[in-house]
């Protein structure tokens, strides 16, 4: 069913996910700009403004500290970006993935993780105790974040019988996962925006540690770090339409435009609902997913273990 | 040619990133030179074919690694290497027995008499694997599996601070634990 795209694709994809994430920012912008002023406030003028924003930072100085390790925070900071591309290289545009190995979902899992590890790495290079906090931070609630995931990805591998990503999506041909899976899709949904350590779970960089482990960085670095966090949400909010909501099928329209609307529905109520939620307090949501949320994606996974054998 | 190309881009950093482990002071860098290292082997095992192997050893090397470097900045000396320091100990004593080691592996690469291939990777070597796994080798995996849980579970008790009496209370009768901050379960 899926194709690899053309060898064009790979170069398209970086601009493509940046394009998705310049958009998903603007909306960002546009919501907090109608919570704060109101429908008078004119809240779709600041649609433009986390561009402005991201062009002022390109202007900015970067910030020396003292001591610092300077490689291995900048390692950090352009590996969130770089592995959120690699991560977004298995996504289907329709059925066209830029490629289609045999174990995409576990690909992308490893390139999420690699994200997490390179927050570590950003918050530990500056030398400063703030940004430390929040580097450690995510490494701890990283754990309690990647399980659920884990078991989410792998309850929509089990129901394909494939870690292919195109063969995950041709499963869905009559039904959507989302539909018989339905505690794999929501715990999927909620640990995105946590692997994208965003929205309600935005503790790493949380202004309580006064920025995180972004406290210490400016200009390129900082924008690097922030678009880094954008096309992260943007590829793993995408990825559940492949996983749970049925890729490129639907009647009437193109593949391609089922793709985009499923992906802008996810993003849209991701970041919708974020204006809705209050923030998490960590050591509560922490014990909420070892003492609940595990169980529930196992109890999950054992259902539709059960299902395929039985088909 | 091309395949040749991969092997050297992967094998050569493998090897000097490992290397670098023992030249770097800082912990982290250390850590950090490892992973890369093992990144490198997951790169070669996709490129002898076994594509599963190869991506959960770089899911599973990357967690690894961000973990250690937790310990390894918790328990090394000088952990963000503002100081100079050798992983190095007992030197003499470690290159002969490295010396020797390589003298004996590499004879043994030379002289051993490797017996031909017979027969034919599988179609589909995840599969295969899988059934390994879950056929034959079954009971190895389950008692390996239960040790290692049991290692865990043991290391946990032994490492906890506080255990279900201080949070239970010494007859273990309190019916809410004497928890810090309360809980997220409501329990």
């Amino acid at each position: 069913m899926a194709d690899t795209a053309p060898v064009w694709a790979v170069v398209l994809l970086p601009f493509a996910l940046a394009a998705a994430a310049a958009v998903v920012a603007g909306f960002d912008a546009v919501l907090a700009a109608a919570a704060e002023r109101g429908r008078s406030g004119r809240p779709l003028r600041a649609a433009p403004a986390p561009l402005h924003a991201g062009l002022r930072m390109l202007g900015q100085q970067p910030r020396r500290t003292a001591a610092g390790d300077p490689w291995l925070g900048r390692l950090g900071i352009a590996l969130v970006p770089v592995a959120a591309v690699l991560a977004g290289a298995v996504l289907p545009w329709g059925f066209r993935a830029v490629t289609d190995p045999v174990v995409g979902v576990v690909w992308f899992n490893a390139m999420e993780v690699l994200a997490w590890a390179a927050v570590w790495l950003a918050g530990w290079g500056p030398n400063s105790a703030l940004s430390l906090i929040g580097g450690y931070r995510f490494l701890a609630q990283g754990m309690a974040y990647e399980l659920p995931h884990m078991f989410a990805l792998t309850t929509a591998a089990l129901g394909a019988e494939s870690l292919r990503v195109g063969e995950v999506v041709a499963a869905q041909r009559g039904l959507w996962f989302a539909v018989w899976m339905p505690a794999a899709f929501a715990v999927y949904l909620l640990s995105a925006l946590a692997m994208a350590f965003w929205g309600p779970f935005d503790h790493p960089l949380g202004r309580d540690a006064a920025g995180g482990a972004a406290a210490e960085y400016a200009g390129v670095d900082r924008l690097v770090l922030l678009a880094g966090r954008w096309l992260l949400l943007v590829v793993t909010a995408g990825f559940s339409v492949p996983l749970f909501l049925g890729g490129g099928y639907g009647p009437w329209l193109p593949a391609w435009a089922w793709t985009l609307l499923k992906t802008a529905a996810v993003l849209g109520l991701l970041v919708a609902g974020r204006r809705l939620l209050p923030a998490l307090r960590m050591e509560r949501y922490m014990e909420f997913a070892w003492a609940v949320l595990v169980p529930l994606t196992l109890v999950q996974a054992l259902v539709v273990a059960v299902v395929v054998l039985g088909r | 040619m091309p395949d040749d190309a991969v092997f050297w881009v992967l094998a050569v950093p493998a090897v000097a990133s490992g290397a670098m482990v023992f030249r770097l002071d800082s912990m982290a860098r250390a850590t950090y030179a490892l992973l890369l290292s093992l990144l490198c082997v997951g790169g070669l095992v996709i490129r002898l074919g076994l594509d599963y192997l190869g991506v959960v050893v770089i899911l599973m090397m990357t967690i690894e690694m961000a973990l250690m470097a937790v310990f390894m900045v918790m328990f090394m000396m000088n952990p963000a290497g503002l100081m100079p320091m050798s992983m190095l100990h007992n030197k003499r004593g470690a290159a002969a027995i490295c010396a020797g080691v390589f003298a004996l592996l590499a004879a043994g690469i030379l002289l051993a008499p490797w017996p031909r291939r017979r027969g034919r990777p599988d179609d589909d070597p995840t599969m295969a694997l899988g059934e390994s796994l879950m056929g034959p080798h079954m009971l190895t995996m389950m008692t390996l599996g239960l040790a290692l849980f049991t290692t865990i579970v043991a290391t946990v008790v032994l490492a906890t601070g506080r255990g279900r009496y201080d949070r239970f209370g010494d007859d273990l009768r309190a019916r809410r634990p004497a928890d810090p901050v309360r809980p997220g379960a409501r329990r």
